[in-house]
């Protein structure tokens, strides 16, 4: 019987040999591409939907474009993207896409975090929770926890809610603002 | 009229206003370190006056990708000043036209519709080319390794820095020396490649302060045994390190760094 160090061990190899696979991949596929736009064009895409929809304030109509937007940008990303050069050689725009692949889909994930908290909460305003002086209205009955969002695979709406609590031995909660 | 008025007036006449002009570029290209490099030469259009030398470059290489060519690779990262990062001799000079200023920092309203503009790497034998415009500073890196380690506790009771008294005049040189950045426009402009100013910013910022003292004789001895292994040459006292120097580090730091050598070499039981 293996032991438990023993598991650990070839379950940490695999995941290496399985990493490495996938990098590889994906390399392969951006630099066989042959799309016919920058990596830097997908970029600026994102950073408008994120600014304009994803921003300090934001809403569910919004947040709920922005998840679409994101997906069709991701699609659009894959099939046009050009990167040139090769694997084994300094290629900056390879570097850029593998960045901005990684940034698409945390962009997503964003919109879909800032979707489910169905409250104002720290830098961040949800425009449907304020009282009546526009001051941010928290939920803390339903929201007073870290979502950890589970990686499951690429596409970011399918990722796994973990909830850990926040609890506070110390502090009181209490609704803040600048009054 | 008010002053405010008449500033707002004098900038709306003269400068902000912004344009467009078109630019001839002669750039190095060179494929890898050991691949023969050559002047290419490229047209760009519309580049506005507002923009970045660094951000000129963004422009050509998107109109380079859209032609399904290479785009040229260089270097940056903060594009604010501060990282050391950005380098380019830019019409024979490092960093380009202006004084006191990054690459980063030089825009286009520093150059007029028509101009050719030619853009190349860093050139030291201690920095081998790597690809286009990037060159390999790793040789600064080594440098500052060799400097090794401060004696300075920092974990568990630490010390309050300000309870180390420091004479007004010492915090001064050695802050000053401190905003070395380490990009090698001291290397690139030296006719002997000499990376003096550098190594000597970097003695002095700890040789100054008292913090820097147990350890003083070792690290300039270090520093410069590592920065003659890495081949730059001499300083020959010409100044025009101090000169291209974007962060306007004095020569004084040379001479200081040659009397902690001296000193040390002297002085020093290893």
């Amino acid at each position: 019987m293996t032991s438990e160090l023993e598991k650990s061990q070839l379950i940490h190899q695999n995941s290496d040999v399985i990493s490495e696979v996938e990098v590889k991949a994906s390399i392969d596929r951006f630099l066989n591409n042959k799309g016919t736009k920058s990596v830097d064009h997908f970029h600026k895409r994102l950073g408008l939907i994120m600014w304009n929809k994803v921003g300090m304030a934001r809403n569910e109509a919004g947040l709920k474009q922005a998840i679409e937007e994101i997906a069709a940008l991701k699609e659009e990303f894959y099939n046009d993207v050009f990167v040139p050069g090769a694997a084994n050689e300094m290629n900056p725009e390879l570097d850029k896409a593998m960045r901005v692949a990684d940034f698409i889909e945390l962009g997503q994930l964003m919109a879909v975090d800032a979707l489910h908290r169905l409250e104002s909460c720290g830098g961040h305003f949800r425009e449907e929770y304020q009282d009546s002086e526009g001051e941010t209205l928290r939920d803390d009955e339903n929201f007073k926890y870290v979502a950890a969002w589970e990686y499951q695979g690429g596409d970011a709406t399918k990722a796994n809610l973990n909830k850990e609590a926040l609890n506070y031995e110390f502090i009181k909660i209490a609704a803040r603002n600048y009054k | 009229m008010n002053s405010s008025k008449l500033l707002r007036a004098t900038i709306n006449k003269n400068s902000m206003a912004s344009k467009y002009i078109n630019i001839t570029l002669k750039i190095w290209r060179q494929k890898n370190t050991n691949a023969k490099g050559g002047l290419e030469t490229y047209s760009l259009n519309q580049v506005s006056t507002d923009s970045s030398f660094l951000e000129m470059l963004d422009q050509l290489n998107e109109q380079l990708i859209n032609e399904q060519k290479e785009p040229i690779a260089f270097d940056h990262d903060c594009r604010e000043g501060i990282c050391g990062m950005c380098s380019l001799y830019i019409n024979g000079r490092a960093h380009g036209p202006e004084t006191g200023t990054t690459t980063c920092q030089l825009h286009m309203r520093s150059f007029k519709d028509g101009d050719t503009i030619y853009v190349e790497p860093w050139r030291s034998r201690a920095f081998p080319i790597i690809k286009d415009l990037v060159v390999d500073r790793s040789a600064f890196d080594r440098i500052q390794q060799a400097g090794g380690f401060v004696s300075v506790n920092t974990s568990g009771r630490t010390m309050d820095a300000n309870a180390i008294p420091i004479p007004k005049a010492d915090a001064d040189k050695a802050f000053e020396a401190a905003a070395c950045i380490g990009c090698g426009a001291c290397v690139a402009t030296c006719k002997n490649g000499s990376a003096m100013l550098f190594v000597g910013a970097k003695v002095s910022q700890y040789a100054l302060l008292p913090q820097g003292k147990v350890e003083a004789k070792d690290r300039v001895l270090n520093m410069v045994r590592q920065m003659d292994e890495e081949g730059f040459g001499n300083c020959t006292n010409t100044g025009a390190c101090e000169v291209e120097c974007p962060k306007g580090i004095s020569l004084e730091n040379i001479a200081r760094m040659n009397r902690e050598y001296l000193v040390s070499s002297l002085t020093s039981e290893k």
